[in-house]
């Protein structure tokens, strides 16, 4: 009997207890999953919570619903993985032993890493919409404001899902002007990127349609504290921007397990074979979602798409066989652009967002980098599609590679 | 293809203007990238920074990130962007000719 351990229940964790479910055999095959609570968050729906389209109770459910019978359950903090003894101390004194390890511990904001963030007016004029407690909090205060300086910040990167703060300023923009009080609010991004996006053809985009919205951004803003007395972000440089509502986009890190077990980098994510999706140096261990340091997009779309590579890649290591699948980076994330319109853009490590069609058989194609309604009601639809189909991992029609048909991909020459 | 001009050598530079081969790196050409970067002078400091980030490329394959070089080069988060102001890891990176740093998307 061999085993194979999963860390973290996420999205990354769920669909690879699920895919290996399917394919390794109960006879000779025990499947583990950890995870420190017992509830699966439904994480893209949080930004709607704040303008009330979504409730939070709607976007929970429990973990176990969408674990195989099969797959054995422990509902455990995780103190440290002995990567040398191949075995994981649990945080209930339990120690479990793997022959595989599948790292699936995801990120989390850590509001503390930046001064004066965390300790004064966390939740009163500050906000985060990344964790539950944080996206109601800023609906109930949203409820009641009477306008000002509405200033969305990103701390530094990486983050989870790269376009959300950009969203939450299009649905912002949409809740106001619909209160009747768009008057009354300037709306403005605060980044350390370049632009709105990493991207140039996509910043390009992003940036005329931030300023069609009346938006404006501040970039390379590379915040050393928040002034709670004066209500603003100081830069190293000292330039400042003010604020009457912070809606923090904390800096994300891994998790703390990782470091106790000394396998993180300076943000605690493991160093991963951006192709392969093994740990770097370690034995038997691979790294899924947003846990990896990989430089693709920390991003449940990233997770599904690596979960296709793992699971080849896995089957095959576990025959001592050499690594067949490569991971190109791909990522694919609907932008809701507010008013019922959204954006989607497709990437991967070599390609950027482009222009152009995305192909989806018997449903697209979806417009890419321009608005329209339909990549709207594909955001929308998703909350389905990723309980039912994407967690339990049932294929879809989105393969892991970046598909080229349907993009400008000539918009690219000039980089060759 | 855009290039650098230095001491009646061409030098390539890749679409982010920095140099596209590491080999073609030397103090005089971090004095010409710097100049154009706004910096005026590479203080004793300056140069440990990008030394720094060399050697971490040429091990790793990737520049270090701002938090891993406050961490491990000895130069505080605040000095660093003094040194290079407007995004040090960014400044840093082309100053010490490698491409300009993955980062994260």
């Amino acid at each position: 009997m061999r085993s194979v351990l999963i860390l973290g229940g996420g999205t990354a964790g769920t669909i690879m207890a699920n895919k290996l479910a399917r394919v390794l055999k109960h006879k000779d095959w025990q499947i583990t999953l950890v995870d420190k609570t017992g509830d699966h968050y439904y994480q893209p729906g949080f930004l709607f919570v704040p303008f009330g389209s979504y409730r939070m109770r709607d976007l929970i459910k429990p973990r176990t619903r969408f674990l195989p019978e099969s797959v054995r359950y422990l509902q455990s903090g995780i103190d440290h993985i002995d990567p040398e003894k191949k075995t994981v101390a649990l945080s209930n004194q339990e120690t479990l032993l793997y022959d595989y390890l599948i790292i699936a511990t995801g990120a989390d904001i850590h509001p503390e890493q930046i001064e004066g963030l965390a300790d004064a007016e966390w939740g009163r004029s500050k906000f985060d919409f990344y964790t539950p407690q944080g996206a109601e909090r800023l609906g109930a205060f949203l409820k009641g404001w009477q306008g000002g300086r509405l200033v969305v910040h990103v701390a530094e990167m990486p983050i989870k899902c790269p376009v959300a703060p950009l969203e939450f300023l299009f649905l912002a923009d949409e809740y106001f002007t619909r209160r009747g009080m768009r008057h009354k609010v300037d709306l403005q991004l605060v980044t350390p990127l370049p632009g709105a996006f990493t991207k140039p053809i996509a910043t390009a985009a992003l940036d005329k349609f931030l300023a069609r919205k009346g938006i404006s951004v501040v970039p390379e803003f590379n915040v050393a504290r928040v002034d709670n007395q004066e209500k603003k972000l100081v830069a190293w440089d000292e330039t400042a921007v003010p604020y009457d509502l912070l809606v923090s986009i904390p800096t994300n890190m891994g998790d703390a397990s990782i470091t106790r077990s000394g396998l993180g980098d300076e943000l605690n994510f493991v160093p991963t074979n951006k192709e392969t999706l093994l740990a770097e140096g370690l034995r038997d261990v691979f790294v899924i979602g947003d846990a990896t340091n990989l430089p693709s997009s920390k991003a449940g779309s990233v997770a599904h798409f690596q979960s296709d590579i793992l699971l080849e890649n896995f089957l095959q290591h576990a025959e001592g066989r050499p690594l067949p699948a490569h991971f190109d980076g791909h990522a694919n994330c609907f932008i809701e652009s507010g008013f019922g319109k959204g954006l989607l853009i497709d990437f991967n490590y070599k390609t950027e967002p482009l222009p152009g069609k995305f192909p989806l058989p018997g449903i697209g194609p979806f417009p890419l980098l321009q608005e329209s309604r339909i990549n709207h009601m594909g955001k929308r639809m998703f909350r389905w599609v990723y309980w039912n189909l994407l967690l339990p991992g049932w294929p879809l029609p989105l393969g892991a590679a970046m598909p080229t048909a349907g993009k400008r991909m000539e918009l690219l020459q000039r980089t060759v | 293809m855009a290039t650098l001009e230095v001491l009646g050598k061409s030098l390539e530079l890749d679409a982010d203007g920095h140099l596209a081969h590491l080999n073609d790196w030397s103090e005089d050409v971090a004095r010409i990238l710097a100049t154009q970067e706004g910096l005026a002078e590479l203080t004793p400091q300056h140069w440990a920074v990008i030394r720094y980030m060399r050697s971490v490329f040429e091990k790793e394959g990737d520049a270090p990130s701002i938090r891993r070089l406050t961490k491990e080069s000895g130069v505080d988060t605040k000095t660093l962007y003094q040194l290079f102001p407007k995004g040090p890891a960014k400044r840093a990176a082309k100053i010490a000719g490698l491409p300009k740093p993955k980062g994260c998307i």
